[in-house]
């Protein structure tokens, strides 16, 4: 699937996503947060990793009630046989985005 | 490389501090007369080492690292962690330029490593004070433990409770190999320099530390830590990973304080039910 951003010529102005990633601490959506990214696509601003100690949002609910838009949420997959005690990525991730006028 | 004296060697309260962190952290061990000439020798280069080379042969040509690795607590640390003469897999020297703009993605070195009974660790020199703004080195405590393969990670850019690093001069860290970590931006006007050595062991890595404190009970509580990152659920199975590394260093099976690897490995081979209770057992007739 193709989508095209929306792009006012007349008003000069066009529409860009920016996208914030929660990690949760289990898969309930409302469940504190324990790890976080962003990326800004309307370039204003440069997150990176490392940059900040303190998460944007103490759980993916808060989000939601600051106007992000969720848009995928981890599946939950059975350990594979034998594998039931490793670690390894984070498992609750969320991914939200706001649509920003630029 | 002689034996260290006892007094230098980790304790085991440290050794505990390593296995559930994946780091140990040395606060301006090296003097400050070999800080003051780091930036010169590293800015020259240090001479290149081929992989698998014993650590006394591996710097016979840069006398300023093997000062550094003979210093009398590193050489205990490094003792303690892979034992005697360990090889040197490689180093090198790491410059994050000033304003340079970019960090590292967060990341594992090499290819992902699930050894559960041994363990590579990686010295870092720091020669100069590290501040925030300089970039110091980002690491997630507790994440040596994880599979994950190189910096399938990097779409990880900040977990809660993560190291950024700040220190004095001439601090020293240790990182277990598996450890999730990377080079922060640095946001300041100095280049920071850091030297790094892997080390690869060449001995069992079981009670190569000074045992005197082995059932201290800051043991227990090392590696009973939890860290903010960690999901309920999967902090449960670090723990359960964490004891099963430290039962393979003290060769000692038995560990296991809050009983997370013994109450899920407990099958008892006991019969004691008679053939004759089964209710699905033939029915002998007699006559």
């Amino acid at each position: 699937m193709t989508t095209t951003a929306p792009d006012s010529t007349a008003t000069g102005t066009t529409v860009r996503q920016q996208v914030l990633v929660l990690y949760l601490a289990s898969s309930a959506l409302d469940s504190r947060t324990v790890g976080w990214s962003t990326y800004d696509g309307t370039g204003a601003t440069s997150p990176t990793t490392g940059d900040s100690d303190v998460p944007p949002y103490a759980s993916g609910l808060e989000a939601l009630k600051d106007g992000w838009r969720l848009f995928q949420a981890a599946q939950l997959l059975p350990p594979q046989p034998g594998h039931e005690y490793d670690v390894s990525f984070l498992k609750h991730e969320f991914f939200f985005e706001k649509l920003v006028t630029v | 490389m002689p034996h260290p004296h006892r007094k230098n060697l980790l304790t085991s309260v440290q050794m505990a501090h390593f296995v559930a962190t994946g780091a140990l952290r040395m606060d301006a061990v090296v003097p400050d007369e070999m800080n003051q000439q780091a930036l010169d020798v590293l800015r020259a280069g240090v001479p290149a080492v081929p992989y698998g080379t014993p650590l006394s042969e591996a710097f016979v040509d840069s006398e300023f690292v093997q000062r550094l690795v003979q210093l009398p607590e590193v050489a205990g640390a490094i003792h303690s962690l892979v034992g005697p003469e360990p090889t040197v897999d490689h180093h090198a020297v790491h410059i994050r330029k000033a304003n340079e703009g970019e960090a590292q993605n967060l990341h594992g070195d090499a290819i992902i490593d699930v050894r559960e009974d041994a363990f590579d660790v990686q010295l870092m020199y720091y020669p100069q004070e590290v501040t925030l703004e300089m970039g110091g080195t980002l690491s997630v405590p507790g994440s040596h433990l994880r599979r994950t393969n190189e910096s399938d990670t990097g779409r990880y850019q900040n977990l809660l409770g993560q190291t950024r690093l700040t220190c004095p001069a001439g601090t020293v860290v240790f990182l277990h190999h598996g450890i999730w970590h990377g080079g922060r931006r640095n946001d300041s006007a100095i280049d920071r320099y850091m030297f790094k050595i892997r080390f690869n062991p060449t001995v069992r890595q079981v009670r190569l530390w000074n045992l005197d404190d082995l059932y201290d009970e800051q043991v227990a509580a090392e590696l009973g830590q939890t860290f903010p990152w960690y999901e309920n659920a999967t902090g449960r199975l670090e723990i359960y990973n964490r004891v099963k590394l430290w039962q393979k260093l003290t060769g000692d099976d038995t560990f296991d304080p809050d009983y997370w690897v013994t109450r899920v490995s407990n099958r008892p081979q006991r019969v004691i039910s008679q053939r004759s209770l089964n209710p699905h057992a033939a029915k002998k007739v007699t006559a």
